[in-house]
């Protein structure tokens, strides 16, 4: 009976295993069959020359540089804006919040965690709708509002990664700067602060990997099919993820599924890039921490 | 407590206006789709279905599509999860336990739109031609895919719960002579429970606020399923699709009330995770 039971676990967990990696395979099989004949010179820039496209002398229409250019665009303002208030909120947590109120705000931010990014981007829509009441005609769905939205979106991320590296100092190092008279801001600033920097790198291009890929929160707050390279803040811009979900259902060619299949690849390539630098970041910094 | 400094007032400000910005999400949602919930319409908006022509705002479709979807979805992972955190834990060679978690780690990288994209592709002609009708976007094809998306969130939970497991235990059971399959059955997997379940509410968490597999795959037609076979509209596609309408309509406000009830959902799911899992066992 307990063989019979050892045994049909051993070929249950293979067969699982098994079964996952060859349906995320064939997934990704798919994507990279199909989008690599794609990756042409013109896929980017289109007819245009990719030194006028470059300079903004002349918009190009048949390739992906505007939907690149509007994910590059976000995705800079978004960590513009959450890694100095993911970092603050970090140390507060880690170093002064205590009791009732650390116990309430981890909460929150547990909470957002978790909330799902059509949510987040809904409440984007939300101010959107009551900076429109206030300032009529000035301002819609746009990039600004769209990398507020995805700040706040990556920012538990922000948070959880500086929290935990910085809690995980070991107490020895804790004590150097204090003993030598610091008081706990330059202990932070000097001496904590660099001693996590990897594991804090780590999160912050999770983050990055979080922002680029993000769909929901950016369809709700002004991304479009076609506008060109983002202009201004109160603008609406092209993203890739966008472009992707756009062509799934509205492609009218061949030529234009093919690069959406293109688009997909360069996406799925982006995020696995980044995704491997931060759990190589994140095992220096622990390795880093083995007395 | 000590007198703070400028700058580190600046932080504790700083703390705290992003922690109220999370209550007051809720707060403007409340205020966005008050129109359709003070007049007393709560139990039609929950539980009535979707007629914008007649005027009847309900959105028991989407939310009976949203549950059915997920509860399928983690039906369909935990097996998977289960088995391939049993491998990556005791049961693969030793040699493949750590590659096999790197491909896991790798797998929740992936872009949910991808998923999405290859499975329109790969996945829908396959429904259209196994259920012989219809146009493959179901419910089924969008929970197959949700299933392979949550699983590495999943593994991840299971394999954290399954190595917590103290050593001195585990050395008890090598001492024992137990094989890796009994010590994962009899020691591993009982100690980590908590954790398993906990992984599973997180999974769940993950399947119901996913909006692009069942926007791209369930067929998105707001009416009740019938059965997995048949397209339903996710609440998170729900948002998504009346984003056009007009801003003033009551079709519009309606969003507002998904976005409530996706926000309650998860604040459930999270003071479920709390009570399960102390904070320092959670991956």
């Amino acid at each position: 009976m307990r063989k019979a039971l050892a045994g049909l676990t051993i070929a249950f967990s293979s067969a699982a295993t098994l079964l996952l990696f060859a349906a995320v395979l064939l997934f990704v099989g798919v994507i990279v069959f199909r989008g690599w004949p794609g990756l042409a010179p013109g896929l980017i820039f289109g007819d245009t020359r990719p030194l006028d496209a470059l300079l903004l002398r002349r918009q190009v229409f048949d390739g992906l540089f505007p939907a690149m250019a509007g994910t590059l665009a976000l995705v800079a303002l978004t960590m513009t804006l959450a890694v100095p208030a993911g970092l603050a909120t970090g140390i507060y947590l880690a170093e002064y919040a205590r009791g009732r109120g650390k116990a309430l705000l981890s909460l929150l931010f547990d909470i957002l965690a978790g909330l799902p990014s059509i949510v987040v981007g809904l409440a984007g829509l939300a101010l959107t709708i009551v900076l429109h009441r206030l300032f009529p005609g000035r301002i819609g769905p746009c990039l600004l509002i769209s990398a507020l939205a995805l700040a706040f979106l990556v920012l538990p991320y922000l948070v959880r990664s500086v929290q935990l590296a910085l809690e995980s100092v070991p107490r020895t190092l804790r004590l150097t700067a204090p003993a030598l008279g610091a008081d706990k801001l330059t202990t932070i600033r000097a001496v904590l602060l660099p001693a996590c920097l990897p594991e804090i790198a780590g999160g912050i291009i999770l983050a990055v990997g979080r922002a680029i890929e993000d769909t929901a929160v950016i369809m709700l707050t002004g991304a479009v099919a076609s506008a060109g390279v983002p202009r201004s803040l109160l603008a609406q811009y092209e993203a890739l993820p966008f472009y992707i979900y756009y062509i799934s259902g509205q492609y009218a060619d061949p030529e234009e599924l093919q690069r959406g299949f293109a688009a997909a690849l360069l996406l799925l390539a982006m995020c696995v890039v980044m995704l491997v630098a931060a759990q190589w970041l994140a095992r220096r910094g622990s390795l880093r921490r083995q007395p | 407590m000590s007198r703070l400094s400028p700058a580190e007032r600046a932080l504790q400000l700083t703390t705290v206006c992003c922690g109220l910005l999370v209550a007051a999400m809720l707060a403007l949602m409340l205020v966005l789709a008050w129109p359709l919930l003070h007049s007393g319409q709560l139990l039609s908006l929950i539980g009535g279905d979707w007629q914008p022509a007649a005027g009847r705002y309900g959105i028991a479709p989407m939310l009976v599509a949203s549950l059915l979807l997920a509860m399928v979805a983690v039906l369909l992972a935990v097996p998977l999860s289960l088995g391939t955190a049993f491998a990556a834990v005791a049961l693969a060679p030793p040699l493949l336990r750590s590659p096999l978690m790197l491909g896991v780690r790798l797998m929740s990288g992936i872009p949910t739109v991808i998923y999405g994209f290859a499975a329109v592709f790969a996945l829908v002609p396959l429904m259209r031609q196994w259920i012989g009708s219809g146009s493959g976007f179901t419910l089924l094809t969008a929970a197959l895919v949700l299933a392979v998306l949550i699983a590495p969130t999943m593994i991840v939970f299971f394999v954290g719960g399954l190595r917590a497991v103290p050593q001195s235990y585990s050395l008890a059971a090598d001492a024992l002579g137990c094989r890796p399959v009994d010590k994962l059955l009899y020691l591993l997997l009982p100690q980590a429970a908590p954790a398993i379940a906990a992984g599973i509410v997180m999974g769940l968490g993950r399947a119901l606020g996913d909006t692009m597999i069942g926007l791209m795959l369930a067929g998105n037609s707001a009416i009740m399923p019938e059965s997995m076979l048949s397209t339903g509209r996710t609440l998170t596609s729900h948002i998504a699709l009346v984003i056009a309408a007009d801003f003033s309509s009551m079709e519009f406000k309606s969003i507002f009330a998904c976005g409530i009830v996706l926000y309650l959902l998860t604040a459930a799911l999270v003071a479920i995770l709390r009570r399960a899992l102390p904070a320092t066992a959670r991956p």
